[in-house]
């Protein structure tokens, strides 16, 4: 298969997928939005949002507040935000449009539809009237890009680029999902020194003081000024809050009955973690996301790729004999901050060895 | 100018016997189908993407281009042909595309028709279209144009019986046969009991003859060939017929940054290394074809492709240099290239033409500037062009000027008229003026599927059919009886 023709299939996977993780993460704050909480808490997960795709600073050049309204605005229309949902989706409609040849008539269409409802959606403000419903149809438009994939396509080339694209795409998302909540739950939580961490987690959030004391720290150090209850009734509206706050990162992940499968348990951090790192049959974890990017990988391999290849399979073998005490005592922020990295180096290396060779 | 011809009506309104089962059909239809069923077209079109892009309106800085790809407005009613017809036109374009190729050699070769003193010698040397490197060139079975589409009109006698005419012939990259696939399937979708009804020649192999085609004309050392479409990409404006006919016919979609030349063997860059091609379909234009031989600044080509196809180690499909046989100083003479080459009288017609630099038609020419037609043999889309009657007084006597000046740019035919056919149009079903475009694949063989691309004018009394100019298109139906 032509390079560019992978190119094109493997980007077009990731807006794709990107588009979801978005509106996923977008569908998550506003429901949240919708429970009683402070007002800083509310601006914290919206401002958490924007972290996550490192652009707070852009943002902040062109709106002056961060509400409900600007951010959603922002994150879903914005034309100059790379990371909107309709900059990813109409790149992923280019990228399908210039190796439609390739593509069977229904992956195509599927794109090309999504693109062209989507414009539709916005001109009739759909986003603004009813975000859930609208995050929604993000989502299932790309469970459809993905079924439409699995169910139509050869299993050749084509289709292995498509996946490693969408997978590789996947971890990414989860892992800076992880990295935000985790961190605006507690500047660490798991930031104590490496011991501490690992006992504060092992005991769970259900633990009062250390709670109310991450808590209030947090909401300080995210710049809230709306904090002036004392302590105490903090404290109880703590656990609450952590409930909530854990069972919605599970949900933007579609993950909050797996857990209750999993563990049959209270929700609590350092499962959350495990679940979402470590579990290979959790699919939106990076464990499950590495196992498909390696197995592609593999499948695709030629001359030069073995580098890259050694590189997945190291990868996904760290997820795969990982234990969460040992990521949660290096630090969970550490070892996230590793894995995009290497994620990075690893999307690296697929460009030099089969999307844009440099060799003639 | 004369009574026109309707392909459906005769003069006196009665309906043409291979229109009856379609008029009877007509009849039976509720008000609101036609409507109904053009709203469900355009969002089908739509979905799927069949669009063309318009020039200069490529992405903004912000990689905005949703505003600038269009559909081709299609139209539900289609152009019947008896298959009587069909099959002498086919004869024809069998005859008059064979004639061509064996001129494009010749000129490239000994020039025999230059010799005879046929066609004349300094219409073809001195043409911009004649490329001086391909003189001597090999090409795979002496085959130029593997894919012509020739333009072929009918109009209405005096006596009130249609003639087809071949209007101008394409030998360099034709376009619009997606079109015509397309539109078929579209009719099948919308309109199911029609085809029921009838028995329509089928299009859809059309992809597969292509291919066999391409396959044929190979390089002779090649067993098994590569066969790649070449597009210029996705901004250009056939990009959705490029797409289609790769996939159709299950190859690659190149461009030019894909491809390199090594010891002139062109390969295209893949995920598994260099691989070897042998066949290009291109659809880009000579000029851009390699910049180190054309034009220097062209980014769709690859460099090095002319050595390599002068070397005989890939098929461009077309040959270069073929627009030597389509200009329209040339036109006037394919009748008796017919003759020249085959022996044969031609048995499609060509538009009587007035060669302004014979002083006998010039003479003609300068008498009824008023009646005639007026075209620049090398002008284009409508440029440099008198149209008699439709033109003032003054406008007529400066183009006057200029064709005294400079008589050898320009030759003059007489206003046809166009035939019509009914078209669904915004106050109801109307008459409007229409052409054909068959595609014809010369490889080892030469083949067609029945028919063609037909293009309407949807303006009334244009005669206008291109798609940028407000044309539009049917499906072409070659009928059995």
């Amino acid at each position: 298969m032509l390079s560019r023709t992978a190119d094109h299939l493997f980007w077009m996977a990731r807006y794709m997928e990107r588009a979801e993780n978005t509106a996923r993460m977008l569908d998550v704050n506003y429901q949240m939005s919708l429970l009683p909480q402070s007002e800083g808490a509310a601006e914290r997960g919206w401002r958490g949002l924007l972290s996550i795709n490192e652009i707070s600073g852009d943002f902040a050049k062109r709106n002056e507040a961060v509400t409900p309204k600007s951010v959603i605005n922002y994150m879903v229309n914005d034309e100059k935000n790379g990371s909107s949902i309709r900059c990813c989706l109409m790149a992923a409609r280019e990228n399908a449009r210039a190796v439609r040849g390739t593509l069977t008539t229904e992956v195509w269409e599927t794109q090309n539809q999504t693109w062209l409802e989507f414009q539709r959606m916005v001109a009739s403000d759909a986003f603004q009237r009813g975000p859930g419903e609208a995050f929604e149809w993000v989502k299932f438009r790309s469970h459809l890009s993905r079924g439409v994939t699995v169910g139509t396509m050869l299993q050749d080339e084509a289709f292995h680029f498509l996946r490693i694209g969408s997978f590789l795409e996947r971890a990414d998302n989860t892992a800076r999902l992880l990295d935000v909540k985790f961190h605006s739950v507690e500047n660490d939580l798991i930031g104590f020194g490496p011991g501490a961490a690992a006992a504060r987690l092992r005991y769970g959030m259900a633990l009062g003081p250390t709670q109310s004391q991450s808590q209030s720290q947090s909401q300080s150090g995210g710049g809230s000024q709306s904090q002036s209850q004392s302590q105490s009734q903090e404290s109880g509206k703590d656990v609450e809050f952590d409930f909530y706050h854990w069972s919605a990162v599970l949900r933007s992940v579609s993950g909050f009955e797996v857990y209750r499968k999993v563990y049959r348990n209270v929700i609590r951090p350092e499962r959350v973690a495990e679940l979402l790192i470590l579990r290979p049959d959790m699919p939106r974890s990076l464990a499950a996301c590495m196992h498909e990017v390696l197995l592609n990988l593999q499948r695709v391999a030629n001359e030069q790729s073995k580098d890259t290849l050694r590189m997945a399979g190291r990868l996904q073998a760290d997820l795969q004999y990982g234990r969460i005490d040992e990521i949660l005592a290096t630090g969970l922020h550490a070892y996230l901050t590793q894995f995009l990295e290497r994620v990075n180096a690893l999307g690296a290396g697929i460009s030099r060895d089969f999307l844009v060779p440099v060799a003639a | 100018m004369k009574a026109g011809f309707d392909e459906m009506r005769a003069a006196d309104g009665a309906v043409r016997e291979h229109y009856g089962g379609y008029d009877r059909w007509l009849a039976e239809q509720p008000p609101q189908v036609m409507q109904s069923r053009r709203e469900e077209a355009e969002v089908i079109f739509r979905r799927v993407g069949i669009t063309f892009a318009v020039y200069g309106a490529k992405e903004d800085a912000n990689g905005q281009n949703g505003g600038t790809e269009r559909l081709i407005p299609f139209d539900l009613i289609p152009r019947v042909i008896p298959a009587h017809e069909w099959r002498e036109m086919e004869r024809g374009l069998r005859q008059r595309v064979t004639a061509l190729n064996r001129f494009i050699h010749d000129v490239y070769h000994e020039q025999e028709i230059l010799k005879a003193g046929v066609v004349p010698a300094d219409q073809v040397l001195g043409n911009a279209q004649f490329r001086a490197e391909m003189k001597g060139v090999e090409v795979a079975g002496n085959i130029y144009s593997h894919i012509a589409g020739i333009d072929i009109v009918r109009a209405a006698n005096a006596d009130g019986s249609g003639n087809y005419y071949v209007l101008e012939d394409n030998l360099r990259v034709p376009s619009g046969v997606s079109y015509m696939l397309e539109n078929r399937k579209m009719m099948m979708r919308l309109f199911p009991d029609l085809f029921n009804r009838h028995r329509v020649a089928p299009v859809a192999h059309y992809p597969d003859l292509l291919l066999e085609t391409l396959r044929s004309v190979a390089p002779a050392a090649v067993n098994d060939p590569t066969v790649v479409v070449l597009t210029p990409g996705m901004y250009n404006s056939a990009y959705f017929e490029h797409a289609f006919l790769a996939q159709q016919m299950g190859i690659e979609l190149v461009e030019g940054q894909d491809l390199f030349v090594r010891d002139n063997f062109v390969y295209m860059r893949t995920t598994q290394g260099p691989k070897r091609v042998d066949v290009i379909y291109r659809r880009v234009d000579d000029d851009f074809l390699d910049p180190l031989a054309f034009r220097a600044d062209s980014t769709l080509g690859c460099e090095g492709l002319l050595g390599a196809y002068r070397a005989g180690n890939v098929t461009l499909s077309n040959a270069i240099g073929t627009g030597v046989a389509d200009d329209k100083s040339i036109y006037p003479f394919v009748p008796k290239m017919i003759e020249f080459y085959l022996g044969e009288r031609p048995i499609l017609n060509n538009v009587p033409t007035y060669v302004c630099r014979d002083p006998d038609d010039l003479g003609y020419v300068l008498d009824h500037l008023g009646e005639l037609v007026v075209k620049e043999v090398h002008g284009a889309g409508g440029y440099g062009m008198l149209v008699g009657p439709a033109s003032t007084a003054a406008e007529i006597e400066a183009f006057r000027g200029a064709l005294k000046a400079d008589p050898n740019r320009y030759i003059a035919q007489p206003t046809l008229a166009l035939s019509t056919c009914p078209t669904f149009v915004e106050s109801g079903i109307a008459p409007r003026h229409i052409d054909l475009r068959p595609f014809v694949l010369s490889g080892k063989t030469v083949q067609m599927v029945p028919g063609g691309l037909t293009r309407v004018a949807l303006k009334e009394g244009s005669l206008v059919v291109n798609s940028s100019q407000g044309g539009g298109t049917k499906d072409t139906w070659i009928l059995e009886a």
